[in-house]
């Protein structure tokens, strides 16, 4: 198989004595969907944290794209192609939706340090931010304010945000989170759409998506890996039922 | 922005063009420093209004630059137009990027306490330096003077001409920063005032670009201070008093935060008021206190806000 994309190996964070993640190892691929799932308080956000830069691990390997990605901050990880959406809508609320995307795409120029030409004129820029809002089905919303639009649209601008950076790298955490049900069907249809161009990691609570969408799925337990494998393979594990899915009614 | 606005911007620009043919010398004067303030304002809105950045300490740079104008002011001789401004916005600039570099790694109530604590700082430097004329201050006999090869353009020590270059700074700097918030960079810290966290998880180096802002903020501030000294010909520590960046915070306010023409309007208001509060009463303070408090009440985005009916019935 090539070389992932994203790869980690034994990371771990420690708040004081409580280690929310402990010695992860797992790999992104191009083209492949990698969901993680678990309970609550089992590290998955965590685990995103740390791979988008907000947190730094306590030990561990980070490798982003071949390159030593532990430790850089937040943005310098978002500018190796990394992008990553938030469970909690995370937008630029009194901005339009085309705003918002466009300011994402802005972030791809060499800088922003630009103090002259008008931010619309820059062409490319704005066809960035066009074609995240068209792939998450808001280009006829474009100019509605991001605080006017409802909670589902909302979750997809977050997404298009992402999208709009053109990562090649997707940290989505939990995207369907709040969503009704034909809410949810639209974001998953969007999901396997981008799935071909990215290496994506999916932390999400809904069975019905993660098992529609995953190439591999990762059971985290306490801040551990509890099992990986392929969908199949992680359904059929003993420890699994008993610990996670068994026990799930929901 | 507002048709009414507009209307009124180009109505004020005419008036303030037209004025030095009919006003007196002290209105000329007090209307020149009313400009001066409103560039001051604008420069401190760039922090407040616009990044989100709440300082209390922007008569630093102010004042700053004010006292090197002192210092590059020969005795009875002028200074040099361009040396002494390039030298004064310069210094008022390292002076902003030193504290900049600080205080930017606070934020909220803490960056505003921090800002403060600089000032103030810079304030008793000054205030106790004798060699800077402690308490009292000091003197500039001779305004900064302009030669072209023998030729003087305008002459600073007329008041008309002084009006008229404080008039062309302001046009210069409302139109620049109107550029400045619609290019890329003005997006940059649009977004970080509404959402840093999200600006920085987009790839944006945030600290950055308010440290560029910071700078760019103390550069206009020490024009305005250069132009203070030069206007009034004498430097004293209360120009970098708390009290100074407090009244300069209160225009934007009663102006309008992350408005335009706020700053501009706020400048005016609070020099009129205070003009005409203290012809009546000695408790004049007292009244534009009044004033504010009920400014703030019934228009609590400030006087630019009175001009904006198109979004309110919108």
């Amino acid at each position: 198989m090539a070389e992932p994309l994203l790869r980690t190996e034994g990371l771990r964070r420690q708040f004081g004595g409580l280690a929310a993640v402990k010695s992860v190892s797992l790999e992104c691929h191009l083209g492949r969907v990698h969901a993680v799932i678990g309970p609550n308080g089992a590290g998955k956000t965590t685990l995103i944290n740390l791979l988008s830069g907000e947190l730094a691990p306590s030990a561990g390997t980070i490798e982003i794209l071949g390159r030593d990605a532990a430790g850089l901050a937040a943005h310098q990880i978002s500018q190796l192609g990394v992008g990553r959406s938030f469970q909690r809508t995370n937008i630029f609320m009194s901005f339009t939706a085309f705003e918002n995307c466009r300011l994402a795409a802005q972030s791809r120029l060499p800088s922003s340090m630009r103090f002259v030409r008008p931010a619309l004129a820059y062409r490319q820029v704005n066809d960035a931010a066009l074609r995240a809002l068209e792939a998450c089905e808001l280009l006829e919303r474009k100019d509605v304010a991001a605080a006017a639009l409802s909670h589902g649209e909302r979750r997809q601008l977050e997404v298009a945000m992402t999208l709009a950076t053109e990562p090649k790298i997707l940290l989505l955490d939990e995207p369907l989170a709040g969503m009704g049900a034909e809410e949810s069907a639209r974001m998953v249809e969007l999901l396997r759409k981008l799935a071909p161009g990215h290496a994506m990691l999916l932390v999400e609570h809904d069975m019905d998506a993660v098992f529609a969408l995953a190439d591999t799925l990762t059971v985290m337990v306490d801040g551990s890996v509890l099992a990986s494998g392929t969908p199949a393979e992680v359904r059929a594990n003993d420890e699994v039922q008993t610990a996670y899915l068994g026990a799930a009614d929901d | 922005m507002g048709r009414p606005l507009q209307i009124l911007l180009v109505i004020g620009l005419i008036a303030l063009a037209a004025f030095p043919l009919v006003g007196e010398k002290f209105y000329l004067q007090f209307v020149t420093k009313v400009m001066i303030m409103a560039i001051f304002a604008i420069s401190l809105d760039l922090l407040v209004g616009h990044t989100g950045l709440v300082s209390l300490g922007h008569a630093l740079p102010f004042g700053v630059a004010a006292y090197a104008l002192m210092l590059l002011t020969p005795e009875y001789q002028a200074a040099g137009f361009w040396t002494s401004l390039a030298v004064s916005v310069g210094v008022a600039g390292l002076a902003s990027a030193i504290v900049g570099a600080l205080v930017l790694r606070t934020s909220g109530i803490y960056f505003i306490m921090v800002t403060l604590a600089f000032g103030q700082m810079a304030y008793y430097y000054v205030h106790d330096s004798k060699h800077l004329g402690g308490s009292d201050g000091k003197y500039i006999y001779v305004r900064p003077a302009l030669e072209l090869f023998g030729w003087q353009p305008f002459d600073l020590e007329k008041p008309a001409h002084f009006y008229y270059l404080a008039l062309a700074l302001l046009v210069l700097v409302y139109a620049g920063m109107r550029v400045l918030l619609a290019a890329p960079f003005g997006r940059a810290i649009a977004g970080i005032k509404e959402n840093e966290h999200r600006m920085r998880m987009l790839g944006f180096a945030t600290f950055r670009y308010k440290l560029a802002c910071f700078v760019l903020a103390g550069m206009l501030a020490g024009l305005t201070g250069w132009l203070t000294a030069a206007h009034d010909g004498l430097v004293n520590p209360e120009m970098l008093s708390w009290h100074q960046s407090g009244q300069l915070l209160m225009m934007v306010i009663l102006g309008g935060m992350g408005t335009p023409a706020g700053p501009i309007l706020g400048a005016a208001a609070l020099k009129a008021l205070e003009l005409v509060f203290q012809g009546w009463t000695k408790h004049w303070q007292l009244v534009l206190g009044l004033f504010i408090v009920l400014s703030v009440l019934f228009v609590p985005r400030g006087l630019a806000q009175l001009f904006e009916w198109r979004r309110r019935r919108g």
